[in-house]
């Protein structure tokens, strides 16, 4: 840091924390205005009685979450569909024009056909990894920590956990020394020539569904170590009294007994990988070969300003997280029956 | 028991000979080294991110980070050049302006569902009217549209108002440059979720606590106030939490409302920068350690809340 930095720096920290501080200070403001909002309609309100009571504390107490539900979601979605029967500025009908070009546009079959190997590979990888270590860690000592470990990445944002990976694929050309975790151990283990990973079609698809995996992976342990530790007691025992053992109780009895957890985490990583867009625009924009579904959605809407096309995409979208999220949706409601 | 949102629960009920009879039946030191293993590669990344985000930069540029074990030398100034003095990242100011928007974000995107959420809860669960168990499932089945049908219409909306013709049904409110276009819209996207969750733990709370109320002749405003809000304490945490994990770790809603301004959190800025930071790794990990310290300190403070929140949301977007 040389002199003149030095001089400048409280000028800076001054400037920054003022910032800090106003902004800061709408926060606040937005909160007091809105508690205080709340709080006198509920006073007003609350002094109604007889019959206007109840009507009252419905409009007020319900009112406001329908009237965000409808604006935020319901009428948007409405409207997406909508738009999606387009042109892209919106001015005519054009019919399923612009599902017909999604489907018939060679760099958007390539995106749909990344979107279809990411869900046919990330979701299984992640359930299948997190299923071994749920079975592996539950016998062993101090599990919490190991757990804990593996299930941080979680609290990670995507854009984080993208950084810190694409740290580990950093490449440096040859003859220099590289910085890259990747390379450094396939240069340890004898490959002296790395390739630059995240321009290696189709090597770099996998190379990020490895991140979508380090974050999913301690979900699915975490929700399927629980489903094992709630197998009773009893049915535990009388398999033991068969003789099972290791592997074929997990086979014979911790499997089946954790069948619809395993179906509901599997869905459940799919649907988030189906809209993955975080790692994607982090990594590579969508460049080299890696792009997917909710990337080009987002180009096509937010930055062509195709908004016939981007809609359209939206809605295969939908169309394709649908089945997965009424599946969850059913189960749901299946075990609150049950209970 | 088999989904996400429950299966926390029963864990903690279950009798610990069981647990013991399976630990037992899968006793070998092979699972035993296969899972420090998988924990250490899972753990890696992100301690070369951190060592990193330590290292002076002349290191950085030559050496691997892995190297810090034979050559110790660390030094703060990432942080203090990444957070303060934008000039030499190429950029026009620091990312603490953006950890403030992060902030200034979440906080009323995390309370503002939060209150609206539990009223609606609240209504729906004890002032019952015809249809209301049929509008609790429409607002549960909303659950099924992803963020992105939403996100257009929306942003139209808060940009140009809405029109029919040249009937203006609701008028643009010149909103760019604040943060209410960015809490609206994340209050909006987490209300199926958060009444659903809060609706289910609201429904259970004793039918007498609440009729004991309502005949003392208080208000159903008074007995949302007083009964119903602190005995929903455990659930109202559990999703604060999560939401506020959510929103922090957000990128698509804050670039789409917030894009490039000055009001976009510090996810959306760093998303931006991971390409113009070039090689200078030790400022980019420095950066990336500043976004991602803050849910990690939520995770490891408050870790059992954390857990059952995100796997009560696990389902949301």
């Amino acid at each position: 840091m040389n002199a003149a930095a030095v001089h400048t720096q409280p000028v800076i920290l001054a400037g920054a924390l003022g910032d800090a501080g106003s902004k800061l200070g709408q926060t606040v403001e937005a909160l007091a205005v809105f508690f205080a909002i709340a709080l006198i309609v509920f006073y007003a309100a609350g002094r109604a009685t007889g019959r206007f009571h109840r009507p009252l504390a419905i409009t007020v107490l319900l009112g406001p979450a329908l009237v965000l539900l409808a604006v935020g979601l319901v009428i948007p979605a409405v409207r997406t569909i909508y738009l999606s029967l387009r042109s892209d500025d919106s001015s005519s009908f054009v019919g399923i024009t612009n599902f017909t070009w999604a489907f018939g546009n060679g760099s958007i079959q390539q995106d749909l056909l990344n979107t279809l190997l990411w869900i046919l590979v990330a979701p299984f990888v992640a359930t299948g990894l997190g299923l071994a270590i749920a079975v592996l860690v539950d016998r062993m000592k101090s599990q919490a920590v190991y757990k804990s470990l593996i299930f941080l990445p979680m609290a990670i944002s995507f854009v984080g956990a993208s950084i810190i990976w694409k740290f580990v694929y950093d490449y440096r050309g040859p003859g220099l020394p590289q910085d890259g975790l990747l390379s450094q151990t396939v240069i340890a283990l004898g490959w002296h020539n790395p390739p630059n990973w995240i321009l290696s079609h189709p090597l770099n698809n996998f190379l990020l569904m490895v991140i979508m995996i380090w974050v999913q992976t301690g979900f699915a342990m975490v929700v399927l170590s629980a489903a094992i530790k709630a197998i009773p007691e009893d049915i535990i025992d009388a398999a033991k009294v068969d003789g099972a053992r290791g592997l074929a109780m997990a086979r014979r009895v911790t499997l089946p007994m954790i069948r619809n957890t395993l179906i509901v985490v599997l869905t459940t990583v799919m649907i988030i990988t189906l809209k993955l867009f975080d790692i994607i625009r982090t990594m590579t924009g969508g460049n080299f070969g890696t792009n997917v579904l909710a990337n080009e959605m987002y180009s096509q809407s937010f930055v062509e300003f195709n908004y016939g096309r981007g809609s359209a995409l939206a809605v295969i979208l939908f169309i394709g997280v649908l089945p997965l999220v009424a599946y969850n949706i059913r189960q749901l409601r299946r075990e609150r029956a049950i209970r | 028991m088999s989904t996400p949102a429950q299966v926390v629960a029963p864990a903690a009920v279950v009798s610990q000979p069981a647990a013991k009879a399976v630990r037992r039946s899968f006793s070998s030191p092979v699972a035993s080294l296969l899972v420090v293993l998988l924990t250490i590669m899972w753990t890696v990344p992100t301690f070369g991110l951190l060592v990193t985000s330590f290292r002076p930069a002349g290191q950085v540029a030559t050496t691997g980070w892995w190297t810090v074990f034979l050559h110790p030398s660390f030094t703060f100034s990432n942080y203090h050049e990444v957070l303060f003095s934008g000039a030499s990242l190429g950029v026009s100011d620091g990312l603490l302006p953006y950890f403030v928007n992060s902030l200034a974000i979440t906080i009323p995107a995390t309370l503002f569902p939060l209150a609206i959420a539990a009223a609606a809860a609240y209504t729906l669960a004890w002032v019952k009217f015809k249809g209301s168990d049929a509008l609790f499932f429409f607002i549960f089945a909303l659950q099924v549209v992803p963020l992105q049908m939403a996100l257009l219409p929306l942003l139209q909306l808060f940009s140009g108002g809405a029109h029919i013709g040249s009937v203006t049904i609701f008028p643009n409110l010149n909103l760019g440059g604040t943060y209410v276009p960015l809490w609206t819209a994340h209050t909006m996207f987490a209300l199926p979720l958060a009444i659903f969750l809060l609706h289910n733990f609201i429904a259970q709370i004793p039918r007498d606590l609440i009729e004991a109320g309502l005949v003392d002749g208080a208000s159903h405003f008074r007995v949302f106030r007083t009964i119903v809000l602190p005995l929903s304490a455990p659930a109202l945490a559990s999703f604060a939490i999560f939401q506020f994990l959510w929103v922090w770790n957000d990128l698509l809603v804050a670039l789409t409302f917030a894009g490039g301004s000055g009001r976009a959190p510090i996810t959306a800025r760093l998303a931006q920068l991971t390409g113009s930071f070039g090689g200078r790794w030790q400022l980019l990990t420095a950066g990336a350690f500043i976004a991602i310290v803050v849910p990690m300190a939520v995770f490891f403070s408050l870790q059992r809340f954390f857990v059952r929140g995100l796997l009560a949301g696990s389902v949301k977007g």
